[in-house]
């Protein structure tokens, strides 16, 4: 049987998703990203992982709330590439902006709060990264897998703080995403709300039985 | 009193032509038959923006650190009034104003009045002071400044004993600035200094950069620059300056009062709450290098702060 040739979509989004790392690459190397390209390399990597981050709590919502199973088969992709970002925002910060200077780079993560949680954040999206294959959801179980992912709502909350946390006084950006984050964990919280949310008569019935 | 007519800091820098004024001799050049007819009319001297400044002095207090380059100096800014992005204010004050200007001077003095710019610009004698600038964000550029020794304006004035603080103001104007349009900090912004501070030979009214005329992203048509503290507390496009006896709040302090403090002295050991100020990229370079207590400049101001808490008065 021949394979019906199809239109390369996954290939187009995965290009699409590296390109802001290669522009980032590009730029550095050709002085294009002003005055001081270390800033402009960190945060842009940063504004990355984040936005990627929210992309892949998003696919899921707009399966459920627009009914597109399609676009859950480049949730893994988008996931991967919120650490890809963040791993590079990490690698630029140590190895470039502070220059392996371990004992300023400890310092920072013990006494700034922006820092702390940032690291933490990125420290628990290396277990979902390393269990995003499908051989590893097989390994460790469907439902141990969804448990374990749930950590995305913690380091999505966490990523959202730290960009809040190191602005100087200007919180429209941080702002805009804390509010699709917190759009996006409505629409969950909405969801798991008991189906007699509509019937108050039923709701307080069942609240009351506890 | 004040009285230091040898600086400490960099004895050998006058003999050094940096070399920004070096690469710039030719557009001095060119720039001086225009100029030769600005000294038989200073008026005209002033007509256009990014004019260059005519007999500048070589000030003794210069750095012969290599001066950060022009496009880094005007393309890198903190200048909320044009916008937060480092490169808004270059990007949004391409049809900037600075003309008529003139600034307000008043409080506890015997004198007040009005300081034009004009006037400051053709009965003062301008000077070049190749300034280190550390900013509170931990990176740092050396800038070739134009300007007058600020005490030599403010004695004009003839402020009184009673005058402890001098305060000074920004200009408030949405169609000027459109930073102002949103209230990211508490609009006007507003510094102040101590009178010992303002009237010490460091401290600049700064009026050009590189030989010419200050660009708007950079504060025009003048900004205080005092070189041993924070970039945040050399104002910018200045339209008031008044004289009293109690401590000014600044707009960091008002917008973040553990963070950002009266004096806000640069200072190695006091980190900001949120990142440390041991160390600094000097804009243009890889490494980031250690920070120096006042900005290198602690042989001409450490005793204006003798005996006092630096953790306590950061």
């Amino acid at each position: 049987m021949a394979r019906k040739r199809t239109f390369p979509y996954k290939p187009i989004v995965f290009l699409a998703c590296l390109a802001p790392s290669l522009w980032l690459g590009f730029g550095m190397f050709n002085g294009m990203l002003g005055a001081n390209p270390i800033e402009t390399v960190l945060r842009d990597l940063g504004d990355w992982g984040l936005r990627f981050l929210l992309l892949g709590l998003a696919i899921s919502s707009v399966r459920r709330v627009l009914g597109w199973a399609w676009v859950m088969r480049y949730r893994r992709m988008i996931g991967l590439f919120a650490f890809f970002y963040a791993f590079l925002h990490l690698a630029i910060y140590v190895g470039v902006d502070h220059f392996f200077d371990w004992a300023t780079i400890w310092k920072d993560i013990v006494k700034r709060p922006y820092i702390t949680i940032g690291m933490g954040a990125l420290l628990c999206l290396i277990p979902l990264a390393i269990t995003s294959p499908k051989v590893m959801v097989r390994k460790i179980g469907g439902a141990r897998w969804k448990k374990l992912h749930k950590l995305v709502y913690p380091i999505a909350i966490a990523g959202v703080v730290h960009f809040f946390l190191l602005v100087k006084a200007d919180i429209r950006e941080p702002m805009i995403y804390a509010v699709i984050l917190a759009v996006l964990l409505g629409e969950r919280f909405y969801r798991k709300l008991p189906l007699s949310f509509s019937s108050s008569a039923t709701r307080s019935a069942s609240s009351s039985g506890r | 009193m004040l009285i230091k007519n040898r600086i400490a800091s960099d004895p050998k820098s006058f003999e050094i032509t940096p070399k920004s004024i070096y690469l710039n001799r030719r557009s001095f050049l060119k720039g001086g038959a225009a100029l030769a007819g600005a000294t038989l009319f200073p008026w005209s001297l002033n007509a256009a923006m990014g004019q260059k400044f005519d007999n500048l002095v070589k000030s003794p207090f210069s750095t012969d650190e290599p001066v950060n380059k022009y496009d880094e100096v005007t393309g890198y800014n903190n200048f909320y009034e044009f916008g937060t992005g480092k490169t808004d204010p270059m990007d949004n004050s391409g049809d900037f104003q600075s003309r008529p200007w003139s600034v307000k001077v008043d409080g506890l003095c015997d004198k007040p009045g009005m300081l034009d710019i004009e006037d400051l610009l053709s009965k003062f004698q301008q000077e070049e002071r190749i300034y280190r600038l550390r900013c509170v964000e931990a990176w740092s550029m050396v800038v070739p400044w134009v300007g007058v020794e600020l005490a030599s304006i403010l004695k004009k004035f003839e402020p009184n004993s009673k005058a402890k603080y001098v305060e000074f103001t920004t200009l408030v104007d949405k169609e000027r600035f459109p930073g102002q349009k949103y209230p990211i900090i508490p609009w006007p912004y507003t510094e102040g200094l101590r009178m010992d501070e303002a009237m010490h030979p460091l401290t600049l009214m700064a009026t050009g950069i590189f030989g010419e005329e200050l660009p708007a992203q950079n504060g025009a048509p003048l900004r205080l620059v005092v070189p041993w503290k924070y970039g945040f507390k050399s104002i910018k496009s200045i339209i008031r300056i008044r004289f009293t006896d109690q401590q000014p709040t600044s707009t960091w302090m008002e917008q973040a009062p553990s963070e950002y403090g009266f004096y806000a002295n640069v200072n190695p050991n006091v980190d900001h709450p949120r990142w440390s100020q041991a160390k600094e990229r000097r804009i243009g370079e890889f490494f980031r290098k250690p920070t120096a207590m006042y900005n290198g400049y602690g042989e001409e101001v450490a005793d204006l702060y003798k005996g006092m808490d630096l953790r306590k008065f950061y």
